[in-house]
């Protein structure tokens, strides 16, 4: 059975991408990728990836489906050039291709409970993370905790691709967004004339913020953390954004009060690091956080998981504000 | 015998394949980071398809259940997934204001443009 | 004390978003100035004390490796994160004026801010001892470096920046795909513990196909990083569009990292044995080094915007360093690491004078420089001394190095690889005296503008480069003993 639906999927899954190569309209292109996307975390379900899976739906289908609609619509929505030297790259992807099936000739075989990855550093994981950290979420537990460094990296480079749309594009662009419109003489947003959406948006936004907040607290017990919870908290600010406009959404929370929220995030996590170093321990040591190592890391887990949870929440709503205000530009 | 074995890996690499493919051959520079979306995503499924344990579960633990799935690729995945589409705004952001100043998003027009300066 | 170790990177790290909190421009310059130089000082501790009591581990989180991230600090890891926070400090001191001119001031905050993630970024590659990790700081230093070159003036560095995004992420994924394949054989990430599992896969047994295919794509996706011909293109549209300060720290650090993490898969992972003698690196990279060296030097010649021209020479001196790691001999290695070391201190002397330039009349065009000996004379010197140390003129730190790569040829007794080696030199001749002649022996044609010598800020750092340039020119003890012993450590497999 298991095996059946992971062929299907597989299947669908070329299928997809096959598309995506020859069709030209770029909205389909973006549902596609989409629909790619959710393939994939499908895919990964069954695989038994519970928080990628989760991860994937969220990030790569919500929110890189969000933006890439918002940039064709302040840009183009159809493709005109023909791809070009189509033959020469097909030669270098088939040789790509080639060589890495050559290379997983003697890789274990899918599912092989005797490969080398399942037999040197995980058995720990899998057997000590519940004596020595306390979460019954083995890959939370690895994320925060053990690979914690990583998850900095991770964080930062969020918050650098925050900063990045902050120094190209610019608050005062998206500030001006407001005029730009008024001077157009648009004075009620667009979306204010479909009753059904704005109806089932309200009803739905304060239960996706308490979906947010439990999927932020509840990462030690089952799928969830910081970044899931922060971008189901920024899809809520999404959705109030297109019922009500980003003029109001952005009087709601300003981009300025944005980028302070994703520094202030980020100094968090690294801030929990230096309180561990100043307490004995080394960079993000929880275990010192508290007399009982297993409360230390409850504790560091905690706090850098808020840290995680708000820096992505942040850039994700500033990323989407900045995005959403060179709309106005087009017309 | 091998290809059941490895079928997983694959259809990855066709995957990655493809994706890699659209990044090289078309000009226009949203379907330029959507293959570029595509080509890293694949590379996710090469690496999930390593982690799963036949007669596992997921990784998290359930008082009775004795064998599970590896953790480590999952935790290094989702770090990828973030990083992926971190490049994949930064990207976007790019071509946004490409379109501002060179007012086309195909990759032939704008060398055109530059060219003829 | 060895906190340290995570300090040098946690500095720059978390400066950025405080960078951001300000709302006072200047106030984001002062903060990005004193993270640099502190870490800086930080770097030279690191230096000296691996020079004297060997290499330094730090567990993170505690967790000892493999379960947990560790730092490995070794002697060419405290080079490399001496070259970049050595560049870090003064170009930042150089930034102030500089990229006020260039860069929109709104953007500024986010810029000083972006520089310091990109030196934290760079700085984690050089001390990680985790190979994942090492993949996440390359994505952090990558990321706010497309950034960055976004910012410049022109709008072709909106095209350059976008351009060297797709390559970039193209060649981290193979990165990604070449650990995945190595940690699918042993099931560790951990740079000591990989090199202990693969060095237990000889020849005919399983997986060593899979060695040889995460070989492949490791090398090709460092050879996307550090531009190594033909994967070069995106480089000088990157050097020549992105801000001057930008270009001045990139061209400066961001290869030779990348060089960095070629020599440690290579040697310490993947071992000189399987890498040299089996799979004939030296081979597959010495072809695409000459042509480096001899196209790339080539085409500089013709080059009318000056940035352009040294972007290009950047890529023939990165032939050079790989053409030392392609001899596959300890004097080869020691000096293709002292080159990294010295073309750090060519090139962010030469592209300093470059904004400086740029800061006085406007652009970097050839037409720019004329009469320029007689208007800017300070700036102009540093340009004939840099271009001095280019060419490889005794006295400078070019010539070192240069002269240790031709004896390492001669030692192999590969005479046509000297020959090239020699051709490049001459090339260089070539095309910075394009500069001094426009510069010093032009007569008038017009009446140009009178614009004065550069400003202080940025004179200071330019000549300290340039004064570092002559100095271990003629004293090169320090950095040579510190390639050395990288050299020897890389080829016995990285256990010093």
């Amino acid at each position: 059975m298991e095996l059946i639906i992971d062929i299907t999927l597989l299947t669908f899954l070329g299928l997809t991408a096959l598309a995506i190569n020859r069709i030209d309209k770029l909205f389909c292109v973006i549902m596609l990728s989409g629909i790619y996307s959710l393939l994939c975390a499908s895919l990964f379900v069954t695989m038994d990836a519970v928080d990628v899976a989760f991860t994937e739906a969220a990030v790569g289908t919500g929110i890189a489906t969000v933006l890439l609609l918002s940039t064709i619509g302040a840009t183009e929505t159809e493709q005109r050039s023909a791809p070009h030297r189509p033959l020469f790259a097909l030669l270098v992807v088939c040789v790509t291709g080639a060589i890495l099936v050559y290379g997983t000739m003697d890789m274990p075989a899918f599912g092989d409970p005797n490969a080398p990855i399942h037999q040197h550093v995980a058995p720990r994981y899998v057997q000590q993370s519940q004596h020595e950290i306390g979460s019954d979420n083995i890959v939370t537990s690895i994320l925060s905790s053990y690979r914690g460094f990583d998850t900095l990296g991770e964080t930062v480079v969020i918050f650098t691709a925050g900063l990045a749309v902050v120094g190209l594009i610019g608050f005062r662009g998206m500030q001006k967004f407001g005029d730009r419109q008024r001077a157009a003489g648009v004075t009620q947003n667009e979306m204010e004339q479909h009753l059904v959406l704005r109806i089932v948006i309200k009803m739905f936004i304060p239960l996706i913020l308490l979906f947010a907040l439990y999927v932020q607290f509840h990462g030690d017990f089952g799928p969830g953390g910081g970044f899931q919870a922060g971008v189901i908290f920024a899809s809520a600010f999404i959705f109030y954004t297109l019922m009500s406009g980003l003029d109001a959404a952005m009087r709601v929370v300003s981009p300025r009060t944005l980028s302070y929220i994703a520094a202030l995030g980020v100094l968090l996590y690294g801030g929990v690091g230096i309180a561990t170093m100043l307490m004995g321990g080394n960079y993000l040591a929880y275990n010192v956080l508290r007399h009982d190592p297993l409360h230390g890391q409850h504790l560091g887990i905690f706090l850098i998981e808020v840290g995680v949870g708000t820096t992505v929440f942040s850039v994700m709503v500033l990323i989407f504000f900045a995005f959403s205000s060179r709309k106005g530009l087009r017309q | 015998m091998n290809i059941g074995a490895h079928y997983n890996y694959w259809v990855a690499i066709f995957l990655m394949m493809t994706g890699f493919y659209v990044v090289i051959t078309h000009g226009n520079l949203i379907k330029k980071l959507v293959g570029l979306n595509l080509f890293t995503t694949s590379v996710f499924i090469l690496y999930i398809s390593l982690a799963k344990v036949k007669g596992g579960t997921a990784p998290i633990l359930v008082p009775g259940v004795e064998v599970y799935s590896n953790p480590l690729p999952h935790v290094l995945i989702l770090t990828a997934i973030v990083v992926g589409v971190a490049t994949t705004a930064v990207g976007l952001a790019l071509v946004l204001l490409i379109y501002d100043r060179y007012g086309t998003i195909e990759e032939d027009e704008i060398r055109l443009k530059d060219d003829s300066l | 004390m060895n906190h340290l170790a995570v300090i040098q990177v946690i500095i720059p790290l978390l400066s950025a978003p405080l960078c951001l909190l300000l709302r006072w421009r200047t106030g984001a310059w002062l903060i990005a100035l004193v993270a640099t130089w502190t870490t800086f000082g930080v770097s030279i501790v690191l230096f000296r004390t691996v020079t004297l009591h060997g290499a330094i581990t730090y567990d993170m989180g505690g967790w000892p490796a493999p379960w947990g991230i560790n730092y490995h600090i070794d002697s060419l890891s405290a080079l490399v994160a001496l070259i970049v926070c050595g560049i870090a400090a003064l170009t930042l001191a150089y930034a102030h004026k500089s990229a006020k001119h260039e860069v929109r001031p709104e953007s500024l905050r986010a810029f000083y801010a972006l520089l310091l993630i990109c030196q934290a970024g760079l700085l984690g590659i050089a001390l990680t001892g985790d190979a994942f990790n090492m993949y996440v700081f390359l994505e952090i230093s990558s990321l706010s470096a497309y950034a960055l070159i976004g910012l410049g003036q022109r709008r072709r560095a909106l095209r350059a920046a976008f351009q060297y995004l797709i390559m970039g992420t193209i060649g981290a994924t193979f990165i990604l795909i070449g650990i995945g394949l190595l940690y699918s054989l042993t099931g560790t990430l951990n740079i000591q513990d990989l090199a202990a599992r693969v060095v237990l896969i000889p020849e005919s047994a399983y997986g060593h196909r899979t060695l040889i295919t995460a070989f492949a794509f490791l090398t090709v996706g460092f050879s996307l990083k550090l531009a190594l011909f033909p994967l070069h293109l995106w480089l000088p549209n990157a050097y020549t569009y992105a801000p001057s300060v930008v270009t001045i720290f990139l061209a400066a650090t961001a290869t030779k990292v990348a060089v960095y993490m070629l020599l440690r898969f290579s040697f310490c992972i993947l071992g000189k044995r399987f890498v040299f003698e089996q799979l004939t690196l030296g081979n597959i990279l010495l072809i695409p080094s000459l042509a480096a060296i001899l196209i790339a030097s080539l085409v500089a010649i013709f080059q009318y915007d000056i940035k352009r021209m040294l972007a290009y020479s950047s890529i023939g001196q990165i032939g050079y360093m790989t053409l030392g790691i392609s001899l596959n001999s300890h004097a080869g290695l020691s000096a293709g690491i002292l080159h990294m070391f010295n073309h750090a201190l060519m090139k962010g002397a030469l592209f300093m004078v470059m904004g400086a330039v740029a800061y006085r009349t406007g652009s970097v065009y050839l037409s720019d420089f004329r009469g320029l000996g007689r208007r800017m004379p300070w700036t102009m010197a540093a340009f004939v001394i840099g271009g001095m140390s280019l060419m490889g003129i005794p006295l400078t730190a070019g010539f070192i190095s240069k002269w240790l790569l031709v004896e390492a040829t001669l030692e192999v007794g590969w005479w046509p690889v000297t020959g090239v080696v020699l051709v490049g030199s001459l090339l260089a001749v070539i095309y910075i005296w394009r500069i001094i002649e426009t510069a010093y022996f032009n007569p008038r044609h017009e009446i140009e503008h009178g614009t004065d010598e550069a400003p202080l800020s940025l004179m200071l750092p330019m000549w300290t480069l340039i004064g570092a340039n002559i100095y271990f020119g003629i004293n090169t003890t320090i950095p040579l003993q510190m390639a050395k012993r990288a050299a020897t450590m890389l080829i016995s497999g990285g256990t010093l």
